[in-house]
């Protein structure tokens, strides 16, 4: 008696199951950002926003037509200070690097002294501590970003995405104002009429 | 005459490392793989390096497509039940009739007095996808984002909930901060924002 079983059935079957699955469930589950945004209720005095030392306060613009600019200093120095910049590593990138370049240099420390040790929860949450520290230390820049009405998501995202590139831990989203918009026109930026 | 005999070749091939290697890709698509939730609207969620993962339960997620209309949905229809039911108190009115055909829908966003109309629709996404009236109110007029949200986190557990925002990469800017502004006006300041991964070019 032959006791070989014919398998072809089940391997169309499960031809079917696989094809099935593939066409039906997706496999990149998407990445997220989480942000804490400062709350209205803490009411943060004007003097405590003011806190970040002016020499340390970078503050960014984003505006329509994916422009963005970027000032150092106080809101009062913004008009010599304003620099147009664009998106991405020759940009933003390479100022906010430079701005940073001590946490930049300390968490490639901390990346070279983990690489040899095991990974393990507690050796992550040391990681994470110890980079959290190292980003929100003293001297390291603080960032303002601002947002005009007219730029879309991705230019947000894109600021986003180079704070946590170039380590930057202190940073807020601050409200586009009336000035930010005189400065930004003034360097050519359209607005659209409200 | 010698009989010149051909020999015959078993045509029977075996199936059995076939079958396995279709049994380990099976399983493999099994384990690591969600189902594609159904979406009305297209988003294109924008690049980032962040990689940390979107928590699975408990989600609301607030869906912003390109002109600005926003959506929302939880990640079970249990959770979709009792928020439904919730708003039903919270408005005293019966904003949602049928919680049972509410809680199947993968994605709800009308106006209060809209929804149990947008029920009864046979096209509902078809619906939310093209008609302009579609969407979450979010302004200073009325703000009805606040009433779903604060609906879902009473539901759901204000210390559980977790808040998503999924919006396209092209979404003006001011939608988005009128929907961080009501996100923070209700006390909720934590929340995620889902990109797709993107290397950062070195």
């Amino acid at each position: 008696m032959n006791a070989r079983v014919d398998f072809t059935p089940m391997v169309d079957m499960i031809m079917l199951l696989v094809t099935f699955f593939m066409l039906c469930t997706s496999l990149l589950k998407p990445q997220t950002m989480e942000i804490a945004m400062p709350s209205d209720k803490q009411d943060i005095k004007d003097e405590q926003r003011n806190q970040a030392k002016a020499s340390e306060a970078v503050t960014i613009l984003a505006g329509g037509e994916n422009r963005i600019f970027y000032f150092e200093g106080k809101p009062e120095e913004a008009m010599q200070n304003l620099v147009e910049t664009k998106y991405g590593k020759d940009g933003l990138r390479k100022f906010l690097l430079a701005k940073n370049a001590n946490a930049q240099k300390e968490v490639e420390k901390l990346k070279k002294e983990f690489e040899t040790r095991d990974i393990n929860e507690e050796s992550k949450k040391e990681y994470n501590q110890r980079l959290s520290d190292i980003r929100s230390a003293k001297g390291t820049p603080t960032v303002i970003i601002k947002v005009a009405d007219n730029a879309n998501y991705d230019n947000l995202m894109k600021v986003l995405d180079e704070m946590l590139i170039c380590n930057i831990g202190k940073y807020v989203i601050d409200n586009f104002t009336d000035a930010d918009k005189a400065l930004l026109e003034s360097k050519g930026v359209k607005f659209p009429q409200q | 005459m010698g009989r010149f005999k051909v020999k015959k070749q078993d045509t029977f091939i075996d199936m059995t490392p076939m079958s396995d290697v279709m049994v380990l890709l099976l399983t493999f698509f099994m384990l690591t793989a969600t189902f594609v939730k159904e979406e009305p609207v297209k988003v294109n969620t924008p690049g980032s390096v962040s990689e940390v993962k979107i928590p699975t339960s408990n989600l609301l997620t607030i869906f912003i497509e390109k002109n600005g209309k926003i959506f929302m949905n939880l990640d079970n229809p249990n959770a979709m039940t009792l928020t439904a039911q919730q708003v039903n108190t919270d408005q005293n009115a019966d904003v949602v009739k049928d919680i049972a055909e509410f809680s199947k829908v993968p994605m709800f966003g009308t106006p209060l007095n809209q929804v149990n109309a947008w029920l009864a629709l046979d096209d509902r996404n078809g619906y939310l996808a093209k008609n302009p009236a579609a969407g979450i109110p979010c302004d200073s007029v009325s703000d009805e984002l606040k009433v779903w949200v604060n609906a879902a986190s009473e539901a759901i557990g204000e210390d559980k909930l977790r808040i998503a925002i999924k919006a396209d990469k092209t979404t003006p800017y001011k939608v988005i901060k009128n929907v961080m502004k009501s996100l923070r006006d209700i006390d909720k300041n934590r929340y995620n924002l889902i990109t797709s991964l993107a290397g950062a070019e070195q």
